[in-house]
This record gives structure tokens, C-alpha cells and sequence, in this order.
């Protein structure tokens, strides 16, 4: 992959700053990332242009706005998370552009809208915005638009509240455009993007005896293509496919895709380590891909009984479970993400770490993100950990990795070879190099 | 058979001390094959029908019992002593020393055995430790605590086959000694022996949640029996109520704060229906005939959820908190005022107890009763 492009890194370690989430939009345009302080910045990418050759593809701030305030749920006696944990673009229908992003409770619609002319000439206030005096108005004259800064700016046009006991973990824009689902631990709603005041349960699987519970929703998407079908993953390693024809409660699957233990490697972290994190169908609608701690799977949607890729991100660490489980990284929720051909495939891992497959050749690169090894425009170097034995030159054994610089979130570009991967609080594009 | 002494008698030998993480993991990685070879050892101190625990004469850090078929037993040994111990830091207990003489062969395998249950241990110990950090500013991750309680249910599945369950709150040495050198949970939770000459109730550590069943063991047994199929040990009658009633209450805050509407039929009576036929197969099937077991520990009986909560001890607590001892406000942080005290590692150690209010009560079990109400108004304030 070719250069570090955009660094938006801060000297000082702020626990707000850490990214939380991140998402190109449909046409790639924009890159929206939230964080744990609520907040939501906006890159565009700038357009190529003759007079600056070398900033093709450079993305810079484009917005930022405070999405999320920290709350207080007096009922519970509980602080409410102003951390955004995701964003998801609507298509683009004018020239403004929407996203929702949620915390754990509330998801609310943005409006990001440019403005770049300004009226002037107003008849009842002065060009400072005092008000003239009525009376000492002769004339009338017609404002007049001139051009002004660029200006962009955001707004919230819904906020849907109130329909989460849990935390919501998915937000998921439906081919239809009009509805959404968001679910939490336990539940998944219906929305439809116009009416705030309630939503449709499609998903309940809270157990009467909450002391029964041994299974949560860990993720959810509806279907690219099919505005009927969404899939949900859970703590269990399974996923289900739902449709939204068959049932206006969708508790019964249409689909039950999970893949048999193998039974030589059981442990006591078997079903830790099988718990999903991330579901994600491919742009075709063809595929799925699923992440679990230690991998990442393809499933054919036509096939429940298993997947049919498994990609191992970082095996090295299956020895050190408990370790991970002693200082809580076995809980860690990675993201995955398609190319926008669907031929390859992009990961996160430790030590700033991040992992791409390709489909076709079965190769894979581990590249890391971090200051101090890509210089701007620089290739960047494949990286390598040892797993045992004798350590070559460039390799990293397992027992050195930071396991606190820990790559979550990543996104690819939808028509490009443009990836953007948070690491901690710091943001980093890469290009594939063009000749 | 003496009865469990109420003070652990100072010849106890010392355990050692948890291996590291790291080291767990090796271990229970590398000696989970093994581990199906091997036949069960009983962990025990002496004086109690089973073997001895004594030091291994080549490793300072091995205690081996005698090698024993037995069928599956629930030993109260030091090894639940040893697991307050984690939390109580400092008292040490003892074996006594009786010297009994083992085979070299099942030495290696006791060994093995001891190591292995060591570190399972130390695993389930990490991981009750875990579902205690309830944060609480922030409602604790429900994922992440529902995949925690699941590794312990796992570990107590394979203590219960493997007969190295120690019921969590049995009581070993509490009774005499004062709360403040105890920790409240576990002097909540034992009964002393001495005075109270029924048969005791204990409520167990459970996640199998739809079927009920109290544990009843005999005063001078020590020791619980617990059918083979009990993996499903089980939550007390009247902790269940209080849960029940703060599901409700909870169910209805729901409505309130939700505005989501359900659409179509509702599956509820489909699931009722469901629930209910499990509940009485297990019911069925864990009625198992321990007519063997109590031969060797004496008599003992496993008694099905009889409805009909205590009246008495349940207006001792009717002033008590009872979402504390909801699995509920557990997972989900639900909690009326968070604060800092004995009782926060009473429900943690033990979250599916309810207030101990258990079985028949007793005028030590009042008086105990009463010192935690005191406790608890102290610590409280």
C-alpha cells in the first residue's frame, strides 16, 4: 500500500480523542469518524486538481460538530456514554448529506450542508445585523446573494430516542432508504427515518429469567440489496438471517449459520474467542463476513453449516488467552470490512497492527499503522510477528506486542484502494501507490 | 464424624499460592488432553472419609491425595478456604498431617490433577473478580458480562464431573470469629454448625436458572451430594421471588421508558409453554436417587423447589435492597444507590443469592441475620 497521507494525531493523549468508529460515505467523498468524547469529524477528499498534482486524494477536516452529549439516566442512577459507536451514511439525495451516528441510548440524524453565499442588502437590519430603524427605512431594495467562505454546517434533524434498555451496538441503513434498524444486547428495532417517536421491535432475545441469559446480539446489518433481509450476530459465534416478510417479529431465524466446534482445541475461552464482533455483507450480497477474536470468516449466505474462507489474523495469540482474558483484551471488538470489488478484506489487530486479505491469491500483508515507521508518501512496510523460535531481523515477538495500541476500526474506501484505519486517537489514510 | 470445626484448627498445611496467568495458560492448554485420562482425586482434609492431602516429598509445592475411585462427591476442603482466602488475604489454613502412604503411580497423576484444578480455580476466581468490578458510573459492558459468567458456569460444569465443586458458600470457619475479620459475605452466608442442628440450605452458584433446587446437607456431614446431573445447580426459592419481583419492576420501567411498540402476536405463550416443559423435565431428571452417595456420606436430600416463601425471615428482609441480589442489576448495573460496602461482594461473589433467607430458620441464623442488619446499617450510612 502506498502513503500515509492524512495524520490528524494531537501531541497529548486525550481519552475523548480516542476514535470510536469510522465510515466512508457511498461515493467515498467523505469520511466520517466519531470518537469517545461525542464528537463527529468529517474528511473530504480534496479534488484532484492541476494546480496541486501531489494532494490527489488528500483528505482534509471537512466538519466537526458535537454529536453526542454525555447523560445521566436518573432511573438507573447511570452516566449514559457520549461515545459514538457508529456512524452510518444515508445515500446522497441532494446536495446535503446525512449520517446517523449513536451512542448507547440515542442515534440522531445529522444534516451536514454547505453554505457558500450569504444574503446581503437586508432592508430591516444594518450589514452588522443591527436592526435598522422602521421608520427611517425610504427604499426597499432586494437582498442580494454574494459569496461568502465556505461554511459547513451541522444539524440535527432527528433524534430517536428512548427505544434502548441495553446498549445499542448496530445502526444499519436499509436498501429502501427509509428505514434503519438499530440493535442493543438484547433487542433490534425498526425505524423509519421520518418518525422519531417509535420504532418497531423486530428482535427480542431477552429471556424472561434474566438469569437465563447466556447469549447476546453482538452486531447486526441488513442486507445490501434485499430491504427485507438483515443478519445478527451474537456472543455465541452464530449468525442469524432474518426476513422481515416472514414475521413481524423476526425471533425465528431464516437462516442459522454457525460452524461446528472443533472439539481438539476446546477450552475454557472457546466461547469467548467465538464471540462476533463485527458481521458485514459483501457489496455483492452475496457473501458475509464475520470477525471473531482470532479470525475472520466468509460465509455464503446459501451455505449455513460453515464458512468458506477462514482467514487467521493473529493465531500467535492462541496460546495467550488467558493472559487476554486476565487484562480484559479478549473482549476487545474488532471491525472488518469489504473492498469495494469484495476481493479483499481488512482487519484490525494489536500493536497498531492492521491485516488484509486478498480472496484471489490468498495472500496476506500485515502492515502497521503508527508515526514513527511512515513518513508521509511513504511505502509502507510489511510487517511480521515471530511466533517462536529465532527471532529474524524485523520481526516482533509475540511477547512484545502493545497489546494497548490496538486497531478497532477500518474502513475501505467504497471504489477505491483507500483504507482509513483509527489507531487509538489518531487517524491514518493510506493509498494504494499509482505510477 | 466430627462436625467441620467452626475455627479451622491451625495444622492445616499451606496451599500454595495461584500459579500465574501465563503459567494457566500453558497449563490448561497443554494438559487439557491429559486431563480426560485421568481419574478423579479427591481434594480433602483429613478426618473427612476421604484422603488426606499431604506434601509431596519431592516438590515443596505439590499436595497429592490418595488415589480414589469414588463416585462424584462435593468435599468441603480448604480448597474453598483457600479460594477466601484470596479475598480475605491472610488466614492460612492447615492440614493436618496424617501420613498416609500413596502409590507412586497415581502420584504423577494426582499431581497433575492437583495443578490442573488449581488453576482451574484460579481461573474461575478471575473471573468471579471480574463480575464483581461492577463499574459503577457506567452500566458494565452486559456482553462482556454475560461472556465472564459464562466461563465460570463452564468451569463449575466440569468442577461439578470432575467432583471438585466446592459449594462458594459453604461455611468453613466463620462462625466465631468476628465480621470485621471476615468478610461479611462469607459470615452472611455461613451457618454456624454448632448451634443450628437442622440440615442447611445452601444456595449455589447458578446460571441454569429455570430449574430450582436447594442443597440440603446434614449438620455433621461437611459435605454436599449433589447428583450427576446436577450441573444445574440452582437458585434459592425465595432469592428467585425477589428477582422475579424486581423483573417486574423492571419490565415495567421498560414500558415506560420505551416507546418501541411490538408488532404481531406475540410469541410469549409459545415460550411460557416451552418453559415450563423444560423446567419439569429437568425437574424429573434431576431427581436422581443419591442412594449410593449417601450411603458413604450419610444422609442427605435433595429437595425440589417447594413454593412458599419463609414469611418470617422475609419480613427480617423486607427492608433490604433486594435489587442487590438481582442477576439483573449484576449484568446490567441496575442499581438504586451504588455504593461501597460488604454487601457489594456478598451479591458479587454471589450475585444469584438472594438475601439469606433460605430454608428453615434457625435463632443462629436471627442473630446473624441481625448482625448484618447492623453491619449494614453501619457500613451503610
Amino acid at each position: 500500500m502506498g502513503m500515509c497521507v492524512l495524520d490528524s494525531a494531537e501531541s497529548v493523549f486525550c481519552r475523548a480523542d480516542i476514535i470510536s468508529t469510522v465510515e466512508f460515505n457511498y461515493s467515498g467523498e467523505l469520511l466520517a469518524t466519531g470518537d469517545k468524547g461525542g464528537r463527529v469529524v468529517i474528511f473530504q477528499r480534496e479534488q484532484e486538481s492541476k494546480n496541486r498534482p501531489l494532494s490527489r486524494g488528500e483528505y482534509n477536516v471537512y466538519s466537526t460538530f458535537q454529536s453526542h452529549e454525555p447523560e445521566f439516566d436518573y432511573l438507573k442512577s447511570l452516566e449514559i456514554e457520549e461515545k459514538i459507536n457508529k456512524i452510518r451514511w444515508l445515500p446522497q439525495q441532494n446536495a446535503a448529506h446525512f449520517l446517523l451516528s449513536t451512542n448507547d441510548k440515542t442515534i440522531k440524524l445529522w444534516k451536514i450542508s454547505e453554505r457558500d453565499k450569504r444574503a446581503e442588502g437586508y432592508n430591516l437590519k444594518d450589514e452588522d445585523g443591527r436592526l435598522r430603524d422602521p421608520f427611517r427605512i425610504t427604499t426597499l431594495r432586494v437582498p442580494v446573494l454574494m459569496p461568502m467562505d465556505l461554511m459547513v454546517e451541522a444539524s440535527p434533524r432527528r433524534i430517536f430516542a428512548n427505544a434502548h434498555t441495553y446498549h445499542i451496538n448496530s445502526i444499519s441503513v436499509n436498501s429502501d432508504h427509509e428505514t434503519y434498524l438499530s440493535a442493543d444486547d438484547l433487542r433490534i428495532n425498526l425505524w423509519h427515518l421520518e418518525i422519531t417517536d417509535r420504532s418497531f421491535n423486530i428482535v427480542d432475545i431477552k429471556p424472561a429469567n434474566m438469569e437465563e441469559l447466556t447469549e447476546v446480539i453482538t452486531a447486526a446489518e441488513c442486507h445490501p440489496h434485499q430491504c427485507n433481509v438483515f443478519v445478527y450476530s451474537s456472543s455465541k459465534g452464530t449468525i442469524r438471517l432474518c426476513d422481515m416478510r416472514a414475521a413481524a417479529l423476526c425471533d425465528r431465524h431464516s437462516k442459522f449459520f454457525e460452524e461446528p466446534e472443533d472439539p481438539s482445541s476446546r477450552s475454557f475461552f472457546s466461547e469467548i474467542i467465538s464471540s462476533i464482533s463485527d458481521v458485514k455483507f459483501s457489496h455483492s450480497g452475496r457473501y458475509m463476513m464475520t470477525r471473531d477474536y482470532l479470525s475472520v470468516k466468509v460465509w455464503d449466505l446459501n451455505m449455513e453449516n460453515r464458512p468458506v474462507e477462514t482467514y487467521q489474523v493473529h493465531e500467535y495469540l492462541r496460546s495467550k488467552l488467558c493472559s487476554l482474558y486476565e487484562n480484559d483484551c479478549i473482549f476487545d471488538k474488532f471491525e472488518c470490512c469489504w473492498n469495494g470489488s469484495d476481493s479483499a478484506i481488512m482487519t484490525g489487530s494489536y500493536n497498531n497492527f492492521f491485516r488484509m486479505f486478498d480472496r484471489n491469491t490468498r495472500r496476506d500483508i500485515t502492515l502497521e499503522a503508527s508515526r514513527e515507521n511512515s513518513k508521509p508518501r511513504a511505502m509502507l512496510k510489511p510487517r511480521k510477528v515471530c511466533t517462536g523460535g529465532k527471532r529474524k531481523k524485523d520481526e516482533i515477538s509475540v511477547d512484545s506486542l502493545d497489546f494497548n495500541k490496538k486497531i478497532l476500526h477500518t474502513a475501505w474506501h467504497p471504489k477505491e484502494n483507500v483504507i482509513a484505519v483509527a489507531a487509538t486517537n489518531n487517524l491514518y489514510i493510506f493509498q494504494d501507490k499509482i505510477n | 464424624m466430627k462436625p467441620w470445626p467452626a475455627v479451622c484448627p491451625s495444622n492445616c498445611s499451606v496451599r500454595p499460592l495461584a500459579p500465574s496467568p501465563a503459567q494457566l495458560a500453558a497449563w490448561l492448554q497443554s494438559q487439557h488432553t491429559e486431563l480426560s485420562t485421568f481419574t478423579h482425586c479427591n481434594l480433602a482434609p483429613s478426618g473427612r472419609g476421604a484422603a488426606p492431602l499431604i506434601q509431596h516429598p519431592a516438590s515443596k509445592h505439590a499436595y497429592v491425595a490418595h488415589h480414589q475411585r469414588t463416585e462424584v462427591t462435593r468435599v468441603l476442603g480448604c480448597h474453598s478456604c483457600c479460594r477466601i482466602d484470596m479475598f480475605s488475604k491472610g488466614t492460612k489454613r492447615k492440614f493436618s498431617d496424617d501420613g498416609d502412604e500413596i502409590s507412586d503411580e497415581s502420584l504423577a497423576g494426582a499431581q497433575v490433577s492437583s495443578s490442573y484444578s488449581l488453576q482451574r480455580q484460579s481461573l474461575l476466581d478471575m473471573s468471579l473478580i471480574k463480575l464483581q468490578l461492577c463499574h459503577m458510573l457506567v452500566e458494565p459492558n452486559l456482553c462482556r458480562s454475560v461472556l465472564i459468567a459464562n466461563t465460570v458456569r463452564q468451569i463449575q460444569e466440569e468442577m461439578t464431573h470432575d467432583g471438585t465443586w466446592q459449594v462458594v458458600t459453604e461455611t468453613f470457619c466463620g462462625g466465631s470469629q468476628s465480621p470485621s475479620e471476615r468478610l461479611v459475605a462469607t459470615e452472611v452466608l455461613c451457618r454456624s454448625r454448632e448451634q443450628d442442628a437442622e440440615p442447611k440450605l445452601f444456595s449455589v452458584l447458578s446460571y441454569e436458572g429455570c430449574r430450582e433446587e436447594e442443597v440440603v446437607t446434614d449438620e455433621t456431614l461437611c459435605s454436599v451430594s449433589v447428583s450427576d446431573t446436577a450441573s444445574d445447580v440452582c437458585l434459592s426459592e425465595s432469592a428467585r421471588h425477589c428477582w422475579e419481583r424486581d423483573e417486574f419492576v423492571e419490565v415495567d420501567r421498560d414500558d415506560e421508558a420505551c416507546e418501541s411498540s411490538r408488532l404481531g402476536p406475540g410469541d410469549d405463550d409459545d415460550d411460557d409453554d416451552n418453559d415450563d416443559d423444560e423446567v419439569d423435565e429437568e425437574e424429573e431428571s434431576s431427581r436422581v436417587d443419591p442412594k449410593t452417595m449417601g450411603q458413604v456420606f450419610g444422609t442427605f436430600e435433595i429437595k425440589n423447589s417447594a413454593p412458599g416463601p419463609d414469611s418470617a425471615l422475609e419480613e427480617l428482609f423486607s427492608d433490604v435492597d433486594a435489587s442487590y441480589y438481582d442477576l439483573d442489576t449484576m449484568l446490567t448495573g441496575i442499581q438504586s444507590a451504588p455504593k461501597m460496602g460488604p454487601y457489594d461482594l456478598l451479591d458479587s461473589l454471589a450475585p444469584s443469592h438472594g438475601p439469606p433467607s433460605i430454608g428453615s430458620p434457625s435463632n443462629c441464623r436471627s442473630d446473624l441475620n441481625e448482625l448484618d442488619h447492623i453491619m449494614e446499617i453501619i457500613v451503610g450510612s
